[in-house]
């Protein structure tokens, strides 16, 4: 099973063309945030900005991963293969985890750049919650992307699922990077790191469990 | 007569009168209160609504669970007309708010924990509602609803801490901190109670009424698709 859930990972991997749209999504998101943020830089701005940028591109991202997949049947392939679904779904969500990861990797020292105050110094613990809220949101948007490519007004019904559900997350998300940015240390985020934990927690494990009825025909 | 037939018949008389005595109580009987003034009336239909709302949803959550593990079409019935008698409820909840809210504090709205965790419920099921309306009446449909009546149950508990923290009231796990803390009089207590039993007499009627529609609906798509296969 784990050599077909690599080989799915590695399907994941595949679009190129689509990491080059992500990163420039990002970075125009973060410029435009630029517009509308007040002038001195706060480690709250940054961390907000962060934050939406990654929301925004990621939603556009996984969205269009899975319409693309749609298109060609990959997701009718997948299930005839002797696979659980819900090893499917961890496929899934790996792949969606790992491309948002690359995304973070080029947003976030924009935002260090466009964004950070002068006497920051580097938070070591923010890839953690960078992690914790990716892993967060590759749960829940994997699960409902495969719901939303099935409704009429596609484009706009996975934002509308997603975002409601991930008010926790960006809460969490938003504060913890916020106190780490603004140079504060892992103690002083903890709590919003449990919160992050804890969501990813039951997320993870709903869309495990619950990935089978979605793509069941 | 069906259960549901027999429900839909007797329980309006019995709403109905509950509203006249929950209406009587709070326009007639019940003091004023001694520092808001009348406006306070509001919060004896603004609590219950919040209350049947929740009843509403955690129905969703029960109902959608229900649906996926027996398959049970009349359960996924009742989820829909849950949510969408909830969202009624729910949208008068945020409605009575905001009219209470102006003239005691002074603003129409504040992000205050409760009233965000509100909102973002109300958007939750708004979502529900429109992936049911933009997807087909098919079992697909009923099944992605499931899905997200289930997710968005589980959702609540954490926007609840991830509410309450970042507005700095650290959430104490079984607290207690409603506005009931300062009922003086007991006719205000009544008054309560019985607006909460007219309310909840209402969901059921509604969502009797239109759990009989989606049946209805549900069997006349059958008679369609038997006579025309796509």
């Amino acid at each position: 099973m784990w050599a077909i859930l690599a080989k799915d990972l590695r399907l994941e991997l595949r679009t190129r063309e689509g990491w080059i749209s992500l990163f420039m999504l990002g970075f125009l998101v973060l410029l435009v945030f630029q517009f509308a943020l007040p002038e001195e830089p706060t480690a709250e701005s940054a961390a907000a900005a962060l934050w939406l940028a990654f929301l925004l591109a990621g939603t556009l991202g996984v969205q269009r991963t899975l319409l693309l997949e749609r298109e060609n049947e990959c997701l009718t392939g997948l299930l005839t293969a002797p696979l659980e679904p819900a090893a499917i779904y961890l496929a899934k969500a790996a792949g969606n985890f790992v491309s948002l990861t690359l995304l973070q990797f080029s947003v976030v020292p924009l935002v260090v750049l466009f964004f950070a105050p002068a006497d920051a110094g580097f938070p070591f613990a923010l890839p953690l919650v960078l992690a914790l809220g990716n892993a967060g949101f590759s749960a829940v948007a994997t699960l409902f992307a495969a719901v939303a490519v099935e409704t009429r007004a596609r484009e706009v019904m996975l934002p509308l699922l997603l975002f409601p559900l991930l008010a926790p997350l960006l809460i969490a998300a938003v504060e913890s990077s916020a106190i780490l940015l603004g140079g504060g240390s892992l103690a002083d985020a903890l709590v919003w790191i449990q919160v992050l934990a804890a969501f990813d927690v039951v997320f993870g494990v709903a869309g495990w469990l619950l990935f089978e009825y979605v793509v069941r025909e | 007569m069906s259960p549901l037939r027999w429900i839909s018949r007797i329980v309006p008389w019995i709403a109905g009168a509950a509203m006249l005595a929950a209406l009587t109580l709070i326009f007639l009987v019940v003091p004023t209160e001694r520092v808001q003034g009348i406006v306070q009336r509001i919060f004896y239909i603004h609590l219950p609504c919040a209350w049947t709302a929740f009843v509403a949803f955690g129905t969703v959550a029960i109902a959608s669970a229900i649906f996926l593990w027996r398959g049970s079409r009349a359960a996924d019935q009742l989820a829909y007309a849950s949510a969408e008698v909830g969202m009624i409820f729910c949208t008068l909840v945020l409605m009575t708010g905001p009219i209470w809210a102006r003239p005691i504090w002074g603003v129409w709205w504040t992000w205050d924990p409760r009233l965000t965790m509100t909102i973002i419920l109300w958007s939750l099921y708004a979502g529900y509602l429109m992936l049911r309306s933009f997807g087909g009446r098919d079992d697909q449909t009923a099944r992605f609803a499931a899905v997200l009546g289930i997710v968005a149950a589980l959702d609540i508990p954490l926007i609840v801490v991830s509410v309450r923290l970042w507005r700095g009231i650290h959430p104490a796990v079984l607290g207690r901190n409603s506005p009931n803390a300062g009922l003086a009089d007991p006719r205000m207590g009544l008054t309560l109670a019985v607006a909460a039993v007219a309310c909840l007499l209402l969901f059921v009627w509604l969502v009797t009424v239109r759990w009989r529609v989606l049946r209805v609906r549900a069997g006349l798509d059958e008679l369609h698709f038997e006579r025309n296969p796509a």
